[in-house]
């Protein structure tokens, strides 16, 4: 991937697969390190998977027998000095199950690829799956200042306008550029 | 300023555009949007699509969405269009360029653009 903010799109991706209702990106930026913390309330993985889940041959879909997304993600996180961590609770066995995804990575590495879009990714999200009956909370923290955006804040104000329309997506858009920009 | 104040007013405007809300979807674009996908540049293509679609006035009728690995994935960015009464298009190696083309030529037009298709490849 060539930009953090695609391997985000990736993980936020697998957590609405994994039936998530609520999914939380949350980034904190510093001088010296990006970290981003990927949560979701989905079905979770028995303790089994987990201990296989970055092992690229190991993945649910059934198209092909390799999934790349949380091994690649791992290694880039690795290679600049970072880290990686994921944990997990099945709903077969937890009422509190769900998914976190957790990557640093540490700014100075000469491996260190750059955040990119991130504004692109929350757009492809919300458009891709703002029908769904899942909600976005997106925070990004840089220092002092922070930018924010919550699906669920906008559909009490939406009314039943779908989420995904093109309209909501330019304001989206706009709202993010915006706070980035202050 | 933006503010989530906005949005009142979009679902105010869209009250009286039914038409968004009840979308009859007679044509449905959807992009892989799995790793591989996402790996290989399918965002841009599908911010490519939402516009020309939302620009053709398009919206109603037409529906762009997202889908995993379709199992193809050294063929990605891919989108397949499904259009009621007709057989699906798969087009493989999508850019956002030929992207548009295709809404102009296919979507709009109603002629598939063959040179991107699979079938072709």
């Amino acid at each position: 991937m060539k930009e953090i903010s695609l391997n985000i799109l990736d993980i936020a991706e697998n957590s609405v697969k994994a039936g998530a209702t609520t999914v939380g990106i949350e980034i904190n930026e510093t001088d010296e390190a990006l970290e981003f913390t990927v949560t979701d309330d989905g079905r979770g993985m028995t303790a089994d998977f987990l201990a296989r889940v970055t092992d690229p041959f190991t993945t649910t879909r059934k198209t092909r027998s390799v999934g790349l997304g949380l091994p690649l993600l791992k290694m880039e996180a690795e290679m600049t000095g970072g880290k990686f961590m994921i944990a997990s609770r099945s709903e077969t066995e937890y009422s509190d199950h769900g998914t976190t995804v957790c990557a640093k990575f540490i700014k100075s590495s000469i491996d260190y690829i750059p955040l990119g879009d991130i504004v692109g990714t929350v757009c492809t999200l919300i458009q891709g799956h703002g029908d769904e009956s899942v909600d976005f909370c997106f925070v990004h923290k840089i220092g002092e200042k922070e930018v924010s955006l919550s699906t669920s804040e906008m559909r009490e104000m939406l009314g039943d306008v779908p989420l995904s329309s093109p309209e909501v997506i330019s304001w989206v858009k706009e709202y993010l550029d915006e706070g980035y920009a202050e | 300023m933006k503010t989530l104040e906005e949005l009142a007013a979009i679902r105010d405007r869209m009250k009286n555009k039914v038409a968004i809300r009840e979308g009859t979807n007679e044509t449905r674009i959807v992009v892989g949007m799995a790793t591989c996908g996402i790996a290989a540049g399918a965002r841009p293509v599908l911010n490519a699509l939402v516009e020309e679609v939302d620009k053709a006035g398009l919206t109603g009728t037409v529906s762009v969405s997202q889908t995993g690995c379709i199992g193809m994935c050294r063929l990605e960015p891919i989108v397949e269009v499904v259009r009621s009464g007709e057989e699906k298009v798969t087009y493989i190696k999508m850019t956002p360029e030929k992207a548009r083309e295709v809404v102009e030529k296919h979507i709009k037009g109603g002629k598939p653009v063959v040179e991107y298709t699979i079938g072709n490849n």
